[in-house]
Order: C-alpha cells, then structure tokens, then sequence
C-alpha cells in the first residue's frame, strides 16, 4: 500500500449566474480560494491539471497560470465530459502518488448560464438527395426517428430500464427523489436553486423526457471548483492546523465502460460505476455501510435511483426499497446529495467533480454549518461522464 | 415503381423489412454500425446477422422537449429482439403512459418519411404494439 495522498486545500464559487466573471475569473476565484484554504501558494504547486468541457482547445489551465501564476510547471488539460472535474483531480492525485510533485492543483470551470436544457442545437435539415454517410450509412439526422440522442431522454430509459429488470419504478418515484434533492438545496448557499418544491409542482412542471420533468434535470449554470492535494510526507511537516484540516483521499479511481450487451444503443452507465466503487471499497478497506454521506451523479432524477445500487448503497434490486425507506434523505442512514445534487445545486460540467468533493470535505471537516451531517468521518463522490468515464472518490477525516 | 433507400444501412427493405447487424464472428457481439474490430473481444472478422423483427420494450421515454427541427412528442424505445439491444421510436401508439408499457411486447415496422428531389423515398423504421388479442393473419 502506498502511502495516501491527502486534499489539504479545497474551494468551491458559488454555483449560479456569473454573467461578469468570465471563464477563467471563476477558475482563478476557485484555485486561489483552494490555495489560501491550505495555507499554500501557487509557488509551492508542482502540477496543474485543469478542465473546462466548453472551451477545450483553449487550455484553461495555461489561461489560468497568466492570472495567478505562471511558474513553469506541467499542465495538464483534460476533458472526460461530466467526469471532467474529477479525472483533473484524479491527474493531480496521480502525480502526487507518482512522487512527481509535492503538491497538485485540480481545477474544473464551466459556463453554462442560458445555455438552455439541450446544448446540441437544432437537428440540421434533410438533405435534397438522399446520400449515406457516416458509420450508419444514414441519409437524414436520425435524432427524434431512431430513438433521442436528448440526455434527459437518454437518462430517462436508464432509469426506465432499472424499473424493467426490478419493477417498482414510477413518474411519482422519480419526481420524490428530485424533491429530496430540492429540499437538501435549501441549506447550501452556494446551490444555484435554494428552493424547496413540492411532488405536485415538480410532476406538474414542464415535461422535458418522460418521466423527467424539468425540476428534475440538472440545472445549467456557471461555477467553478479546485483543489489543492499533497503527499503524505509533505502533509506531516505542515502545521497541525493544517493537518487537522486535510481530508485524506482513501480511493481514487476512474473508470471507463466495457462492452456490454445493448451498450452501442443505450450507454451503459451501470457496469463502469460498479466496478469504479468495486475498486474504491477495495482501495479504502471500506464498504458502502461505513459511509457518513454519499454525492452522486444526479444529472437527472432517473439517475440517482440507478446509481443507488450502482454505488452498493442497497442490494441489487433494492434501489426504489432504499430510497422509500428514507435512508437517502439527509436525516436518514444514508445521505445522499445534501448538496442539493446537480438537480438543485447546478451542474458546470467540469467543476461538477471537484465540487463534489468540496462537498464531502465540508461535512469531514465539520465546516458544513446547517447541512452538517453530524459527525461524518467517511464520504463517497461519484461521477460520470456520459461516453463514458467514471469517477468516485472515497474521502477520509483527518485523525490529526 | 418508386425507388426507395433506407434511413440507415443496418435496415433492410423488401418484402420482409428487417434490421442486420455485423456479429463478431469470434464471440457474437452485434454492432449496427461498422467498427474496425471487435469492442468485445478485438476480433476483426464479422458476419451480417438478421436481427428479430418482435421484441419487448425495456425502456422507453416519451420526449416532449427536443432539439428544433424534431417533432414532439415521440417515444424513444430500447427494444430487446430476441436477445440483440435495438434502438428505435415506438410508434402507432398514444404517446403516453397508458399506452407505452415496459415489457410491452412490439414489431418491427417501416415507413416512409419523405422524398428527395430524384423521388428517391428514404423509408425509416420503428416499433409498434403487438396487439395481443390480434391473430397471426392479420401480421
Ligand atoms: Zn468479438
């Protein structure tokens, strides 16, 4: 076993409307604040890793360093869709693990604002003369004719085709699981959406991809996370404050999805997640059952469900048991997504997976205020990026 | 008689409409698309296999909000076909949930969805509900 890496600085803005912050003011406004939460500087860090989903080719992380520091060091940009945020700090964690660098920053960015709910734009028209092109040999745009390529619908047949293989699943079901997570948002001041809504106005919104409704999908908006981590060695010279503070990483895993059966026609975002939690359990020497609070990938209702048992938060099968159980809501046994989760809280793709995280450490570190879950010692952050990668993060409270 | 040319080339017109998809020669694995080897097994040879025209429907959408220029509402489908993951819009039914179950059983069915200007007819398929009480004659 090698020695853990720990998170000693971490930051999340404030997720919502940022219409005078650009890109790279919200990425610095993040990894300043992760540096000073440490009690370090840019000058100590030995790698950058930096997403921005959006503006891919325009290297935010060498954006980044001409505002708040161009020291010479490795910067790595990556992009792993909604998984962005997490594989950047998992390349952090990497190099820090490696014994390449004392110190890493992660960095995730995005501007989503009134990007609107779809962000593939307008089905391009049908051609004069029919011609076959393409992998499929189509004449047309097949969007809308052979299925929908829409992620709200694409989540809703996942959640949809857990309700086949183990029944139980309902429009209702789904829509209580969107009214946890808008309750939870109430209590986080950093969430784009602070409002509690009833069952009735979440069924009654605006239908996006049944059994989706608009409250249900994740929220576009802008907003930007960091993290600063470090080696164990290191940590152990640092102040005691400093290492009271740090939350150390017990697993670090990224997955991306394996053949399966039906997986060309509907992405399978079961079989990576459970092999990413697999490994994580076995990398921290835990189970689901020592878990304090759990973030998952809520980019629509019918999703958490899924990941429910994905996560091995329940028996196979025992999603919909679970979560009529109450265990998930955040005075049950299992927390899930006190944040408010992407539903409430907002989802800036690429800052979704360090955010999380920010998340889970509040509540380990004690920092968290009224969403507090009482005396968390171990969290779990998980991701996923549609295509698809898979990110979960197993965090520890300091023992310092 | 009028010319007509698939939607995609895994469906197959003709007396009998049907879709076909490249099978792993080594270990099964279907793929509607042309992949340069296996994403199973990384075996390169592949064989057209014709998939089966009835299925049941394991999960299904009704979209109510897409991208502009695609009528709504529709009804996504993920069709199993006698053991093959298919794809495809469930049509001739109310698109609502009454009407579209999971596990509901369904057929293959083609139509044609517009003309170019050589009045050449591009046909696409989707699945329609199998009425039970419905006999084989009338299929
Ligand atoms: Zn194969």
């Amino acid at each position: 076993m090698s020695d853990p890496v720990w998170i000693l600085g971490i930051h999340m803005t404030k997720f919502g409307k940022h219409p005078d912050l650009d890109t790279v003011d919200l990425a610095a406004e993040a990894a300043l604040g992760a540096l000073a939460d440490g009690g370090v500087t840019m000058a100590q860090m030995g790698v950058l890793a930096a997403g921005n989903l959006m503006g891919a080719a325009a290297g935010i992380g060498q954006q980044l360093q001409k505002q708040i520091g161009q020291t010479g060091i490795p910067v790595y940009n990556v992009t792993n869709a909604c998984a962005t945020g997490a594989t950047a700090l998992r390349t952090a964690i990497m190099a820090v693990k490696a014994g390449e660098a004392d110190y890493g920053l992660a960095v995730g960015v995005e501007k989503l604002s009134g990007a609107g709910l779809l962000s593939g734009g307008a089905r391009r028209p049908d051609s004069d003369t029919w011609q076959p092109s393409g992998r499929y040999g189509s004449v047309a745009p097949v969007d809308g004719r052979i299925g929908t390529e829409i992620m709200p619908g694409v989540f809703a047949q996942i959640g949809m085709e857990y309700g086949h293989k183990y029944g139980g699943t309902s429009f209702e079901l789904f829509a209580r699981i969107s009214e946890k997570n808008h309750a939870h948002s109430v209590l986080n001041p950093l969430a784009a959406y602070t409002k509690k809504m009833s069952l009735e106005q979440i069924m009654g919104d605006v239908m996006i991809a049944y059994p989706n409704t608009r409250p249900m999908c994740s929220a576009n908006c802008d907003g930007a996370a960091a993290a600063v981590v470090v080696s164990d060695a290191v940590l152990k010279t640092l102040s005691l404050e400093q290492q009271r503070r740090a939350v150390k990483v017990s697993a670090s895993v990224l997955t991306s999805d394996p053949y399966t059966e039906g997986c060309q026609v509907l992405p399978d975002v079961n079989t990576l997640t459970r092999n990413a939690a697999a490994t994580a359990y076995e990398q921290a020497g835990i189970g689901p059952e020592d878990l304090d609070l759990v973030e998952l990938h809520d980019c629509f209702a019918t999703a958490e469900l899924v990941h429910y048992d994905n996560l091995g938060l329940c028996e196979p099968g025992g999603a919909v048991d679970l979560f009529n159980s109450g265990a998930t809501w955040r005075d049950g046994a299992m927390p899930v997504n006190v944040s408010g989760g992407l539903e409430s809280k907002g989802h800036p793709i690429a800052a979704t997976g360090i955010a999380n995280i920010w998340e889970v450490c509040h509540h380990l570190r004690g920092e968290a205020g009224d969403r507090q879950i009482e005396g968390a010692k171990v969290g779990l952050a998980h991701v996923i990026g549609l295509g698809s990668a898979c990110g979960v993060h197993i965090l520890e409270k300091s023992a310092a | 008689m009028t010319n007509q040319i698939p939607l995609v080339d895994y469906l197959v017109l003709g007396d009998e409409p049907h879709l076909v998809a490249n099978e792993c020669t080594a270990c099964g694995a279907r793929f509607f698309d042309r992949r340069n080897a296996c994403a199973s097994c990384s075996g390169t040879e592949f064989a057209k296999a014709a998939i089966d025209t009835t299925g049941v429907v394991k999960a299904f959408t009704i979209v109510s909000f897409a991208a502009p220029g695609v009528p709504v509402p529709f009804v996504a489908g993920f069709v199993d076909c006698g053991g093959t993951s298919v794809r495809g819009n469930i049509v001739n039914v109310e698109p609502d949930d009454q009407h579209v179950t999971l596990g509901m059983p369904v057929r293959l069915t083609t139509s044609v969805m517009g003309t170019d200007e050589a009045g050449t007819e591009a046909v696409t398929f989707g699945f329609e509900p199998i009425d039970p009480t419905e006999g084989e004659a009338a299929a």
